[in-house]
């Protein structure tokens, strides 16, 4: 595994990444996914939301790199209301 | 009657699940692992926090690259896209004529793209190409080596000759899937022929245009060999594309840090706007109701 450079941070956020995962799917299991129609117009289910959440997530935190700066504590806040306003209403 | 739960067949999807990750999520992982820490070869990393994130956030040599990047895809989109719908409309419907105009657009789909690549580094020469050498002798100013316009030219010129046929066969595929009972009512309702387009084949083709659009945005905003054969992301930095620039960041310069952070910022907006025309085509096809 050394060739991987893994460090604890890299390691936590694959973690927290993979616990995400492993929970949805559990959820999946136990309460079925039903589609909905959100504000998108368009049909999304749970998996379809945290896809949404993450990849939106990715963004903001670039964003707030390029333009804020390097204090990302503050932009992780910023994706956590951006994940509810998603599981809400997207 | 109770419904029998087995879910063994999970399993086959075992082999593809274990290739995924060996070919892409261990390799993106190592990636981002890289891109948080500086080397200097030898296998030792050194942390780097969001250094190199802050530092290409801010290099006006990853926004031009990726402003040319955009601008090279928005172009060859806006050719490539209504030349294909064109070319098979006019294509023949069956016959032998049908065949081999199929067999002809597949050609260029099937030459190597660092072949494709080298016929028009030559093509373009002035000393020996047969375009450079003709527009010399015509008194057109042309050298793709020197002028960054020839160079641009050049290039989408390559890609439209390259991938047009792709948009074309997709389209034509689509066309031909069309029921004659389309043209038929159209026919007694004296439609145009422009009515017929707008009102029939577009809409039928939406679906296969959506995957040519996909598909051309793409590759053509990955595009490495091609331009790298040909002018080498020259004059200058007039071609050096998004993978231009990361492959001399990472190779050239070894600094596997930046290229690292350069290489995911890169995949987020690929996957970002596959995500979009994904998310239109599926919505598509359920309007549909396929």
């Amino acid at each position: 595994m050394g060739w991987m450079a893994w460090t604890l941070p890299t390691a936590i956020f694959f973690a927290v990444i993979g616990a995400l995962l492993l929970i949805m799917t559990v959820l999946a299991i136990r309460y079925p996914e039903t589609p909905r129609m959100g504000i998108l117009r368009m049909e999304t289910t749970r998996g379809d939301r945290l896809f949404i959440t993450l990849l939106g997530s990715a963004f903001i935190c670039l964003a707030w790199l390029g333009l804020v700066g390097e204090n990302l504590w503050w932009a992780l806040g910023v994706c956590f209301v951006y994940a509810l306003a998603v599981f809400r209403w997207v | 009657m109770e419904k029998t739960l087995n879910q063994k067949a999970w399993f086959l999807v075992l082999p593809v699940f274990l290739l995924v990750a060996f070919s892409a999520v261990i390799p993106l992982m190592t990636v981002v692992n890289y891109s948080l820490q500086d080397t200097f070869g030898n296998n030792k990393f050194f942390w780097a926090g969001l250094e190199w994130y802050t530092e290409l956030l801010h290099s006006e040599r990853l926004w031009s690259a990726f402003g040319r990047q955009v601008i090279f895809s928005a172009i060859i989109l806006a050719i490539e896209v209504p030349l294909g719908v064109f070319v098979a409309l006019n294509m023949p419907k069956k016959g032998v004529w049908a065949s081999l105009c199929l067999v002809l657009m597949a050609l260029p789909l099937l030459i190597p793209w660092n072949v494709v690549g080298t016929i028009w580094q030559i093509f373009g020469r002035v000393d020996i190409g047969l375009l450079g050498h003709t527009l010399a002798a015509l008194g057109i100013d042309y050298n793709y080596t020197r002028d960054p316009l020839a160079a641009w030219i050049t290039i989408i010129t390559m890609d439209v000759w390259h991938w047009t046929s792709l948009v074309a066969l997709l389209s034509y595929a689509g066309l031909q899937s069309i029921p004659q009972a389309y043209y038929q009512a159209a026919e007694i309702d004296q439609a145009s022929r422009w009515s017929v387009f707008w009102f029939i084949e577009l809409p039928k083709m939406q679906g296969v245009l959506m995957i040519a659009i996909l598909i051309r945005f793409m590759d053509s905003f990955m595009i490495y060999t091609e331009p790298f054969v040909v002018t080498g992301g020259g004059p200058g930095n007039a071609t050096t594309f998004l993978s231009i620039d990361l492959v001399k960041m990472a190779l050239g310069q070894f600094d596997l840090g930046p290229a690292a952070a350069f290489s995911l910022m890169y995949f987020l907006v690929v996957m970002l706007v596959s995500w979009m025309f994904y998310t239109v085509m599926t919505n598509l096809d359920k309007k549909a109701g396929y």
